[in-house]
């Protein structure tokens, strides 16, 4: 059963590193760690005068799910302010079955997590990160 | 006669579970054994036939409790070769490590020196660490070698006549090196500290001789060496158990209670606050009679040749890196590694799929990974009950995560 986590999907979106490195100025940058399992992800990001994101980069030391997260979130971050990022990862939590929906892309893809409960806060860590960043 | 394994696996009713279609491959010994029909067994006994307080009652049932309480007392000190009256039952391993840094803890002066190592579990830092913020002690870390062991050569530098105790891993709980207890002893002596060694993962592999290290402390989890959890062992010389003050108050522990002042128990009493955890003792007992009954040299001999088994069929993985000693020499069985390009949580989920239970991530040793800057490992701890077809189940899914997550 596990063993279908990896689907082509989630594997692609974390070898495709969107976002991945730092950025040269950010407006701000948060860092967070999951004490359980000692991943690590840490968000720049440049801000507008509105407090939407101009930029994006991501440094994650974790799994293939936390990678692929953080990938699929900057791909769509961009343009979107605390209110914006707060809607997409409603799209994440539905993806893995912690809200009732359909899941939008490119969340979609995070679907096989659902049955897996120990690994879901792999897919919320970059989402945590950028929340602080944002705050 | 060589070692039977699969008598022992009968032992193990959980060894014969289905998942999904697949048997289990059970290679997470280091975080929790499996336990076997004579521990069930024991525990069972004791809810169904003698289930009550111990210590206060009169009545035939307390008296039952209370008998096989005290003779699980008998059999862990015999499977350590000290005492009853020097065990401590407490709620497991850390809480052990707790009791001794708070109780010990409080006969130590601002300024005292507390020396670990940079590879001890959280359990083994995290307790000093509470202790030098209440009493101002300092704490002292012995490096790592690049092959996962403690540098022994660091340790007489790093004592001072101020340090107190010496509290390292019998055997890591991430690189299955066992240190030189000889080494550490005479090095500790040459200054007048003590010394406590954290036998998490060395008690599981058989009866340890206490008198014969010459150490002061010593402390064990219940879960990790067969027996059920919630259950742990601290021993200490009597001279000590006589000079240390009670960790927790309650019931049990007091020799007589006024408002005005209240008298402690003798140890271990004195350290057995309130109603101990009665089966879970009884069980560790049972566990410990059950490891003592065993053939232990075919048993470690057994081990080392999975060990070996392991190492040569990752060193045939591309990326495979095995973080720990490469020999067999002084180790016990628990291989940490890591594969290039795929996280260590990653190699577990895919191994899951594959029947395979094994333990990724910093292992609650941080200190350690930071030293190597290594996300984590993947890490195999096996048990007398496991046999070259875990090892093989294992080396195929480290292969498909091999090939398909990188």
């Amino acid at each position: 059963m596990s063993d279908q986590l990896y689907q082509d999907r989630i594997v692609a979106l974390a070898k495709a590193k969107t976002g991945a490195g730092k950025l040269a100025a950010p407006t701000k940058s948060a860092r967070r760690d999951n004490p359980l399992c000692g991943d690590r992800v840490t968000i720049d990001v440049r801000l507008d005068g509105q407090g939407r994101i101009e930029e994006i980069a991501h440094q994650v030391r974790g799994c293939l799910l936390c990678q692929a997260s953080a990938s699929a979130l900057s791909s769509v971050a961009v343009g979107r302010d605390a209110a914006g990022i707060a809607a997409v990862r409603h799209d994440a939590e539905r993806a893995i079955g912690r809200e009732a929906g359909e899941a939008a892309e490119p969340f979609a893809a995070f679907a096989p997590v659902a049955a897996h409960k120990s690994r879901q806060e792999c897919v919320l860590l970059p989402f945590e990160a950028l929340k602080d960043a944002l705050s | 006669m060589s070692f039977d394994v699969a008598a022992v696996r009968g032992q193990f009713p959980i060894l014969s579970e289905i998942i999904d279609g697949r048997p289990i491959h059970y290679l997470d010994n280091g975080a929790s054994a499996q336990t076997p029909d004579a521990v069930l067994d024991a525990v069972r006994t004791y809810e169904t036939t003698g289930r009550a307080n111990v210590l206060r009652g009169v009545h035939r049932l307390a008296e039952r409790a209370t008998d096989a309480y005290e003779n699980a007392r008998a059999d862990v000190a015999r499977f350590l070769g000290v005492q009853p009256m020097e065990i401590v039952f407490t709620g497991g391993c850390t809480a052990a490590i707790n009791l001794v840094a708070y109780s010990y803890g409080s006969l130590l002066k601002p300024g005292d020196r507390i020396l670990l190592s940079e590879l001890e579990h959280h359990s083994n830092i995290v307790p000093w660490q509470l202790l030098r913020a209440r009493a101002g002690l300092e704490i002292d870390m012995i490096p790592v070698t690049t092959d996962g062991r403690i540098d022994l050569e660091k340790l007489p530098g790093l004592l001072t006549p101020r340090t107190r105790l010496i509290s390292l891993a019998h055997v890591s709980n991430v690189t299955g090196a066992m240190i030189d207890v000889g080494a550490v002893v005479a090095a500790a002596k040459s200054v007048g500290a003590k010394v406590m060694l954290d036998g998490a993962q060395r008690a599981p592999h058989g009866p340890v001789d206490l008198p014969s290290l010459g150490i002061d402390f010593y402390v064990f989890a219940g879960h990790k060496a067969y027996g059920p959890n919630g259950i742990g062992v601290l021993w200490a010389k009597p001279d000590l158990l006589d000079a240390m003050p009670p960790f927790m108050g309650g019931g049990s522990m007091i020799g007589r209670v006024t408002f005005a002042e209240t008298t402690w128990a003798p140890p271990p009493r004195r350290f057995e606050a309130g109603t101990p955890p009665i089966g879970p003792a009884i069980g560790l007992g049972a566990a410990c009679k059950w490891m003592q009954a065993l053939d232990w040299t075919g048993a470690h001999a057994h081990e080392m040749t999975m060990v070996q088994h392991l190492m040569d069929g990752l060193q045939k993985i591309d990326g495979a890196r095995i973080f720990g000693p490469a020999g067999l020499q002084n180790r016990y069985p628990v291989v940490s590694f890591t594969l290039d390009g795929v996280h260590p949580h990653d190699v577990a989920q895919t191994l899951d799929s594959f029947g395979v239970a094994v333990r990724a991530g910093h292992h609650c040793a941080q200190p350690l990974m930071d030293r190597f800057d290594l996300d984590g490992t993947t890490r195999v701890s096996m048990a007398p009950y496991n046999d070259g077809s875990d090892i093989d189940a294992l080396l195929t899914g480290v292969r498909r995560a091999a090939k398909t997550l990188r």
